[in-house]
């Protein structure tokens, strides 16, 4: 296939997400609004009130609600979306369980904002970090161009019937939700073949007989009303089973998506820049990749052998991918915009250490947790990882594996 | 539960159920056990609406109520509605 027309609008990270759900033949929406992801379902209930979409809104009283409304309607073969951020998302907790134990596609946008207290309406990665074990696809954008992308995506990857998982679109608060950019739009036909209508597997119902995965009146079936030590740990390993598979999935529907708008992220998983020969690189998710690229181009412009991993996929969590990205570097620094209390390092430093432990060449690997409450992260500083890296390779000797960047004493 | 269960290749996936529930016998949580006297019952039937397991049976042509003790699990909330005062409650 070739790069289909394109439109080029100027939109908000939220106006941009609003756009692709709207071009995504979504069937049913409810949300709750929280700031910064309000304008997402504001922006939507306008093309529901103009009749530019044929959705069925539902208004709720809560995050708790709104997801359970989006479970329910996944639940009969709905195309489903909500947007949250936060305490919204918190509240959302416990229905994040049933609704990928119920394996129900459901796609959620987080506006990633930090938790409560004090109040804060800015970025971190709090709010979507602490449910990175709740059975949901996690990607992680890092302009509003890519939110929009990926929230296409999403639709196609969640309803797969060989994954069947909830999918969560992060995008960085303000930095992207507020921030007007030029958007590549896809044109609405486009999309709507691209994301095409759900394709609903069958399985074996408690009358014997293979019917659809719905809830539907004509077959009927229940869905997860209870498991005791008997099979709950069977629905577990096949959860984590479609997990495992999902790592294929995203990177066939990002290539299918490259074919058509011309638009690719890495390999959908990991986004590394100039990282083939570095020496030193950093790991970050989000918006901040785009200022450590300028920072990067700088480096290497002086001859330093920089590079930069960016993680797209945060769950699954794409190990083989970047541990054979990463482990002819000498010396890596992990960014965490969230912080683990009492924990070695932020999450995914956790991780991306835990990888590389396998890897023969064992790099080094430090920890910087930075922006929390949308504390800025300027080049400067940025700066300042790169030189402690060279310093580490220079030395071999790491002083502080983990420490706050940024933060006053 | 049987020694035959399915591994987790086998069963359908979101805990879907692939037996009716009519194969667990609930009858074995009962502790008290519904008795009926028939002498006292006048057949209103509202011990067989109260029921929340489906446990009582009306019989057409006996024309009398039943108890399904495979499932009845002696919640005893027939004995409480029952006006007549004709079901007790009695201990297995
Ligand atoms: S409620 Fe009492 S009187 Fe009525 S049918 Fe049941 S046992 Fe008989
Ligand atoms: S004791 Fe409870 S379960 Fe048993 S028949 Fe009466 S109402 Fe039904």
């Amino acid at each position: 296939m070739t790069v289909v027309k394109q439109k080029l609008l100027a939109l908000s990270g939220d106006e941009a997400v609003a756009y692709a759900v709207k071009q995504s033949d979504v069937d049913v929406v409810a949300a709750y609004p929280i700031t910064p992801q309000t304008i997402i379902v504001e922006k939507f209930s306008e093309y529901v009130h103009n009749g530019e979409v044929d959705t069925e809104f539902i208004c709720v009283e809560s995050e708790h609600s709104a997801l359970t409304a989006c479970l329910a309607a996944a639940a009969t073969g709905a195309r489903t979306f909500t947007a949250s951020a936060s305490a919204g998302l918190a509240l959302m907790h416990e229905i994040l369980y049933v609704t990928s134990g119920c394996r129900a596609p459901v796609v959620m946008t987080i506006v990633n904002r930090a938790l409560s207290a004090p109040i804060n309406i800015h970025c971190d990665h709090a709010d979507s970090m602490v449910e990175r074990d709740a059975s949901w696809i996690q990607i992680y954008v890092e302009n509003s161009q890519e939110a929009y992308d990926s929230t296409i995506q999403a639709f196609k990857i969640a309803e797969h019937p060989d994954i069947l998982l909830p999918a969560m679109v992060m995008l960085d608060a303000f930095f992207l939700s507020h921030t007007l950019e030029s958007v590549n739009v896809l044109l609405d036909a486009t999309v709507r073949e691209f994301v095409g209508t759900r394709k609903i597997p069958l399985v074996r119902s408690h009358e014997g007989k293979l019917v659809p995965f719905k809830l539907d009146p004509k077959n009927p079936v229940t869905m997860g009303p209870l498991d005791l030590y008997d099979y709950y740990f069977e629905h577990k390993k096949q959860q984590e089973e479609a997990m495992q598979r999902a790592l294929q999935t995203i990177k066939q529907v990002h290539d299918e998506y490259g074919e058509i708008s011309g638009r690719r992220y890495g390999n959908g998983l990991i986004d590394p820049y100039r990282l083939e020969d570095a020496d030193i690189a950093a790991i970050c998710v989000g918006s901040t990749a785009g200022t450590t690229k300028v920072v990067v181009d700088q480096l290497r412009a002086k001859g330093v052998k920089a590079g930069l991993l960016r993680l797209r996929t945060y769950r699954p969590f794409p190990s083989q991918d970047l541990r054979e990205a990463l482990e002819n570097v000498k010396a890596i620094a992990v960014m965490d915009r969230s912080n683990s209390f009492g924990a070695y390092g932020g999450p995914i430093f956790h991780e991306v250490r835990h990888v590389l432990y396998d890897a023969p060449t064992r790099p080094q690997v430090v920890n910087y947790i930075y922006g929390l409450g949308g504390r800025d992260m300027p080049q400067t500083l940025i700066h300042e990882i790169y030189k402690d890296l060279q310093k580490i390779v220079k030395t071999k000797r790491v002083e502080k594996p983990v420490q706050f960047i940024g933060v006053r004493e | 539960m049987t020694s035959k269960q399915k591994g987790w290749k086998e069963i359908p996936i979101a805990g879907v159920c692939w037996t009716p529930t009519t194969e667990y016998l609930t009858g074995d949580w009962r502790t008290f056990k519904p008795v009926p006297d028939l002498q006292k019952c006048n057949k209103c039937l509202l011990c067989y609406v109260y029921c929340p397991d489906g446990a009582i049976e009306w019989k057409r042509e006996a024309e009398k109520i039943e108890f399904n003790y495979n499932y009845c699990k002696g919640c005893g909330i027939c004995a409480n509605e029952c006006r007549q005062e004709a079901i007790k409650m009695v201990r297995e």
